[in-house]
């Protein structure tokens, strides 16, 4: 590096971390002002803007702070069968529809099969459709399928995205040697065997970060639960939260505190596995 | 040997079979069904009557119609215009050679990206409130802002823009920190002793060098806008806000479907939405060939 090339950069270096600084504060603030709002009371949000003020350390009222907005949020029950809905249909999908994914994108990439570009082509353009094309053909379906209010009728439709058998079919073209393939034939395996044993141990990478995205999908999927489930006690989260804004609209407290329970648990998950988020959900540009 | 090239004939369809039996049923069926469903009147999922072509005519009349499509185009081009650059912009700043802390700001712009679209309506929601929200009491402590402005009932799409800002333009920046980092090193610094400056090395090296990738994010931006529903539809409260200005294309198309029970109609609605993300593909698909031959 030449001297001036180091001089500019120790010149520019400053306003580099000052606008990178603000940009952080900026994201960070909401996030800051949500956990201190779920543990305001009502009466706080209009004296104080994060924490309200008082005699405590800091200069807060931290006696003023308050469980009671989560108290209110649990005590019929309907958000904690909310929480329990979530997990459920979450780790369900993700599981199932990594392991759909991966045996097709799998039998894509690495077997050979007449009608093998066919059914290639055929994911490819899934990839295009607009989910909201589906919506109201895949309602009616449901209902005549009797799925409608079920669990199965949001699990089974969100087990198969052609997104998923594109990335691991992607993933098992780079990462899967044809080689070993040939060495576990010879000595007799399976082809399912081989699958399990051979391909989908190298296929971890691929299949831990396209699990956490399904997962982190489905827990945030509004749309799909809201137009199939009408029983309260089936919602999860994203659809029993929503409606805390219609039934308790001046209830800041409550709102916010459903809020963060239902961003603080993916948010721990994301601090604890951030490189297989970023990698998962920005795996669609991958050799784009 | 037979019995095993037998086997092998079978195994990739076994393998394939549940994504082909899922996919055939939950996308092939209802997206063929949708087309003939689009030329039905229907009341509720269960009676249905032929009406022909009767539900293009009438949308492309409807004023609500191209009111959701105004507004999904204005927000479409809030994520391009404005959140792209950003997100640009951020991930230049962050491939600064020697800057630390780069996975602490990496990490941070990112974590909104996480957050569900619901939360961060219910998040925004509050934020945007009048006496209590955030943003009034910013702007009141810092330039004398009245703590009673109706942000959501004002300045509908300003406030959706924003809000998305939040959520994706770290998301984005993600994509074009990776393709910043396969940017030759050798040629920038080349061009830099050669004593251009930094805008002329952008101009020059840079830019040309994650030109597909800025391609293909657009694409997906204007892909995202394009089914823009809960945000709006959560944070003004399951309405299409004053004089519509929250209506987007999919919440036309849920209000027709589920709220009027128009199932047929709300099909021709989806077959449009399609139709227009398919031009823009395309769009994009020549675009980026005519930069490769040019």
């Amino acid at each position: 590096m030449s001297e001036i090339e180091v001089r500019r950069q120790a010149r520019t270096a400053p306003i580099t971390y000052l606008l990178l600084t603000a940009a952080a504060v900026v994201t960070v603030v909401p996030f800051v002002w949500l956990v201190c709002a779920a543990f305001k009371t009502n009466a706080d949000f209009f004296g104080s803007t994060f924490l309200p003020a008082g005699d405590g350390w800091l200069g807060i009222g931290w006696s003023r702070l308050t469980l009671d907005n989560f108290r209110r949020l649990l005590e019929d029950g309907l958000m904690g069968r909310a929480l329990l809905n979530s997990v459920f249909l979450a780790s369900t999908t993700s599981v199932l529809a990594t392991l759909v994914c991966a045996m097709g994108g799998y039998s894509l990439a690495k077997l050979s099969f007449r009608g093998r570009e066919m059914v290639t082509v055929l994911v490819l353009s899934a990839l295009i459709v607009p989910p909201a094309l589906l919506l109201a053909p895949g309602y009616q379906l449901l209902f005549r399928l009797g799925l409608l209010d079920t669990f199965t009728g949001l699990i089974l439709p969100a087990v198969a995205p052609a997104f998923g058998v594109y990335l691991f079919r992607q993933s098992a073209l780079g990462g899967v040697p044809t080689q070993l393939l040939e060495a576990a034939r010879i000595d007799g395996a399976g082809e399912l065997r081989i699958f399990f044993t051979v391909a989908l141990p190298l296929l971890r990478p691929m299949a831990g970060a396209f699990a956490l995205i399904t997962f982190l999908g489905t827990w945030n999927n509004f749309v799909s639960p809201q137009v199939v489930l009408q029983t309260p006690g089936k919602f999860p989260l994203a659809v029993a939260v929503a409606q805390l804004k219609g039934v308790y609209y001046q209830d800041y407290g409550l709102q916010m505190a459903g809020t963060l329970l239902s961003v603080a648990p993916v948010l721990v998950l994301f601090l604890i596995l951030q490189r297989e988020f970023i990698a998962g959900l920005t795996s669609g540009a991958v050799k784009g | 040997m037979s019995a095993l090239s037998g086997k092998l004939r079978s195994a990739p369809w076994m393998l394939l079979a549940p994504f082909l039996a899922v996919s055939a049923m939950f996308v092939a069926f209802p997206l063929v069904q949708s087309v003939s469903l689009s030329m039905r009147q229907s009341f509720g999922p269960a009676h249905t009557r032929f009406v022909g072509l009767t539900n293009y005519r009438d949308l492309l009349s409807d004023p609500l119609f191209w009111t959701a499509v105004r507004n999904t185009l204005l927000f479409t081009a809030g994520g391009v215009f404005i959140q792209l650059p950003l997100s640009l912009l951020l991930a230049l700043l962050l491939n600064r050679p020697g800057l630390r802390a780069r996975t602490a700001f990496r990490i941070i712009f990112f974590a909104p990206a996480l957050v569900g679209v619901v939360f961060v309506a219910m998040i925004f929601g509050v934020i945007f409130e009048k006496r209590t929200g955030l943003v009034n009491q910013f702007l009141h402590a810092t330039i004398g802002w009245d703590l009673d402005f109706p942000w959501l009932q004002t300045f509908v799409m300003p406030a959706l823009i924003l809000s998305a800002l939040w959520q994706y333009v770290g998301f984005n920046m993600v994509y074009f920190l990776s393709a910043l980092q396969n940017v030759r090193a050798d040629l920038l610094e080349a061009v830099r002793l050669d004593g251009a400056g930094r805008w002329k090395a952008f101009r020059y090296v840079v830019f040309p060098e994650i030109r597909p990738v800025a391609g293909f994010v657009v694409l997906l931006s204007i892909i995202g806008s394009f089914q823009l529903f809960e945000l709006p539809y959560v944070l003004l409260n399951s309405t299409a806000g004053p004089d519509n200005r929250g209506l987007t294309l999919v919440m036309y198309l849920y209000q027709m479907g589920f709220d009027a029970g128009d199932l047929g109609y709300a099909s021709a609605v989806g077959w449009v939405l399609g139709l227009i993300l398919v031009a823009f593909t395309v769009l994009q698909r020549r675009m980026s060939r005519g930069e490769v031959s040019s």
